[in-house]
């Protein structure tokens, strides 16, 4: 008979809480979302003993149970409701030794629930470089109850830690704080009120302010007595009791705790006069993310190159294994492509995710939100907004991912919306391409004006992010108020283990949440593209047979040709010609209408849907630019003038045009609200700029 | 009795009061209270956000913030 318990760990942030987690659980571990919130859920599992096995919830990190944050109500609200299928049978409170007096602050209010708990001191193999020194034994006494040191650097600690869990029934659950002696008038009536409730319990669902199961908060909110005190009164007691905490706390470790601060080597002040610097701190930051960009863009090529020719032999290799039909189609040219374009973004995401979390893990991140905090905060991005906005020039879905760091949900808001601006590595075939026929290759004092073009491209996305960023600034409420406060947390060696993990579990959320949408609207295109009604559809072999002699052309050009004909007359076809009036005016025709549809693909498709459209091999960039080139519009003139060259680009800089980025913005804000709001924004933005481009320069 | 944001780079005194109508309770729980002692470790340019130590936790807040937390400054009698 195995006894199966609940255990939640909870900690300050930047404690190695997540560290204790790993141990623990190791790869028996899933990441969710609380329902309709955009908190991490991290849930996992461990065997304790023989005959007990823990599910180990890892609560979001916070600094008290007074929540100002999402994350930090998840924490309450659990706690508190003990009808809850998560409610812990002993909650495991992680402290970092080198601040175990603010950390305690969060004990003292978990230990007054009257919930089993259990004291963790981590990092205790940094005891002895700090000069630190701990009477367990006092420190158990006064704290009441068990209290482990642990190491997940040197993974000691562990096994005790399981072996005081399975007891946990042994352990002594009475407060440790006298709330009465903050206002004894206060909370004596309140005790009168509720003889039987844990004073400390009433007092949390007074002050606050989260979905606590109504019925008890009804209870006190109708008892006159607490309805006179007022809010400010009420913070003030608050802060009190903070205090009045802190004082208690300090007596402890007056008795169990000392530091000899002479023995502290301070790598910290070493590093942080470097890494803050006035000006080497920019530059130490500038040539990090050059790095990381370039890892992002030029390493993860070689498997993105060769993922993408995989896929296309894979598909190949299915249309000849199985016997031809819309079956087959639908797998090889829906199925099979939809995967490859899950797939394909995997080494980027890992690349990403593996430099993130170093930077997490070593303490560096938050230095970086010092240093951009002032300049960014202008137009409501953060800080931390930097690593998702240069990460964006490689591709918007592992940058959208990487906002989770902003704790800030405006801030985070904000940095999502205008992230997709940035010029992602799938614009650039479709500007190579357009710079090489509409900009001429001339040298102005040296500079090359398509290089020169494509830099202004680049430089337009930023722009264009900023100055949306600052417009919704403007335009948004703030949900929560949350006060800037950060902690600068220690620099530490970044554990493999925790980088490994965190890759793992981003890698694998994108694939799961992200990749089904991109899978269903992948066979939604090809769908659109390889069928249509009518008649012109289905005889277009034989309108082609019958409009040239057999033998005037090649078996691929005859091909070429049908397949040009039915995508005209696809369904994708009639949408493109159904929106000529509507992207006329911006210099296009009917076919650059239907690559703009395909591009929600990828943007990249622009330029193969156009080879398909011109009835000339995909493979051949050369031809396709001739082609282009050659192009007539109905009156006689060049379809791919500077004015419709140009106006696309500028169309392709601004607009939402990527079916990935938006799932995964639905991912990530957990609604379809914001990717709606995203899609129909940035489109007219992208509509005017365009409209007025071409009406310029025509 | 100054401002926290007058505080010059490396100068060290000690919290006397807070706004705390205003400023959040996270600050006090930080440790931010009235008698702990603070410094003023680095600036970022514009001189803000600010980082400091108070009774050693390591914190940035901007400056809007350094405002409302009155301090007296060590040897100033």
């Amino acid at each position: 008979m195995i006894n199966n318990i609940n255990v939640a760990l909870i900690g300050n942030p930047n404690t190695g809480k997540t560290s204790v987690f790993n141990a623990l659980t190791g790869l028996n571990q899933k990441v969710g979302n609380y329902p309709g919130i955009t908190v991490e859920k991290k849930q996992g599992s461990c065997r304790l003993d023989r005959g007990t096995k823990a599910r180990i919830l890892d609560l979001p990190g916070t600094y008290s149970l007074n929540a100002s944050s999402n994350d930090e109500s998840v924490v309450v609200e659990l706690l508190l409701n003990k009808n809850d299928l998560d409610f812990p049978d002993v909650t495991v409170v992680v402290t970092d030794v080198e601040n175990l007096k603010r950390n305690l602050l969060l004990f003292t209010q978990i230990k007054d629930l009257e919930i089993p708990t259990v004291l963790v001191i981590n990092m205790s193999d940094q005891m002895r470089r700090k000069g630190i020194k701990i009477d367990l034994e006092k420190l158990e006494e006064l704290l009441e109850t068990r209290v482990i040191l642990i190491s997940t650097r040197l993974k000691t600690g562990i096994d005790q830690l399981k072996q005081v869990l399975v007891s946990y029934r042994k352990l002594n659950t009475t407060p440790l704080f006298d709330l009465t002696t903050i206002d004894e008038p206060y909370f004596e009536s309140l005790r009168k009120a509720f003889p039987d409730q844990s004073l400390f319990k009433l007092w949390l669902v007074i002050t606050q302010d989260v979905n606590f199961t109504k019925l008890e908060r009804q209870k006190v909110a109708n008892s006159t007595e607490f309805k006179t005190q007022s809010k400010s009164y009420l913070k003030k007691l608050q802060q009190r009791e903070t205090i009045k905490r802190y004082q208690t706390i300090n007596r402890t470790l007056k008795e169990a705790y000392t530091v000899n601060r002479e023995e502290a080597k301070d790598l910290r002040s070493k590093l942080d006069n470097l890494l803050i610097h006035k000006f080497w701190g920019y530059v130490i930051f500038f040539m990090i993310l050059l790095s990381i960009f370039q890892a992002i863009f030029d390493w993860s090529s070689i498997p993105m190159d060769f993922i993408d020719s995989s896929f296309a032999q894979l598909s190949k290799w299915t249309k000849q294994q199985l016997p031809p039909g819309v079956f087959t189609d639908l797998i090889a040219e829906g199925v099979i492509s939809g995967l490859g374009g899950i797939v394909i973004f995997i080494p980027q995401i890992v690349f990403l995710f593996m430099f993130i979390s170093i930077l997490e893990e070593t303490g560096y991140m938050s230095r970086v939100v010092f240093l951009m905090d002032r300049g960014l905060r202008k137009f409501g991005l953060s800080g931390k907004s930097v690593v998702p906005l240069i990460s964006g020039t490689a591709c918007a879905i592992p940058a959208v991912m990487a906002t989770r760091n902003i704790e800030n949900w405006k801030e985070r808001l904000i940095t999502i919306l205008v992230v997709p601006f940035t010029t992602c590595s799938a614009r650039i075939p479709v500007y190579m391409i357009l710079i090489s026929l509409v900009i001429p290759d001339d040298r102005f004092l040296g500079i090359n004006y398509q290089g020169l073009t494509l830099m202004g491209l680049y430089f337009l996305g930023f722009l264009m992010a900023i100055l949306f960023a600052s417009i919704l600034n403007g335009f948004m409420k703030t949900r929560n108020k949350s006060y800037f406060v950060v902690e600068m947390p220690n620099y530490k060696l970044p554990l493999l283990k925790n980088v490994a993990l965190t890759v793992w579990e981003k890698t694998r959320s994108f694939v799961t949440e992200a990749g089904k949408i991109i899978l269903a609207i992948s066979v939604l295109l090809w769908f659109m593209a390889s069928f249509g009604p009518g008649k012109n559809f289905a005889d277009a072999e034989e309108t082609i047979s019958q409009q040239y002699a057999p033998q005037s052309m090649s078996k691929t050009e005859f091909e070429n040709k049908v397949a040009s004909v039915r995508l005209e007359n696809s369904y994708i076809g009639i949408l493109g010609k159904t929106l000529e009036p509507l992207i006329r005016p911006l210099g296009y025709d009917w076919k650059i209408g239907i690559a703009l549809i395909s591009s929600f693909a990828a943007r990249e498709v622009f330029v193969g849907t156009l080879a398909t459209l011109y009835s000339v091999d995909q493979g051949e960039t050369e031809t396709i630019k001739k082609r282009m080139g050659r192009e007539l519009r109905s009156d006689g003139t060049l379809l791919f003038n500077t004015a419709t060259g140009v106006s696309i680009m500028i169309f392709y800089a601004f607009a939402m045009q990527c079916m990935s980025t938006l799932a995964i913005v639905k991912k990530e804000t957990n609604s379809w609200k914001w990717p709606v709001i995203q899609l129909f924004s940035m489109s007219i933005i992208a509509y005017i700029a365009a409209l007025i481009t071409y009406q310029i320069l025509k | 009795m100054i401002s926290l944001d007058q505080l010059a780079i490396g100068q060290k005194a000690i919290i006397k009061s807070i706004e705390t109508d205003v400023l959040p309770l996270k600050l006090i729980e930080m440790g931010c209270l009235p008698g702990n002692e603070v410094s003023l470790l680095y600036l970022a340019p514009f001189h803000d956000p600010l980082y400091l130590n108070v009774d050693e936790t390591h914190l940035v807040i901007r400056k809007e913030v350094a405002r409302c937390i009155m301090v007296k400054p060590f040897g100033d009698d």
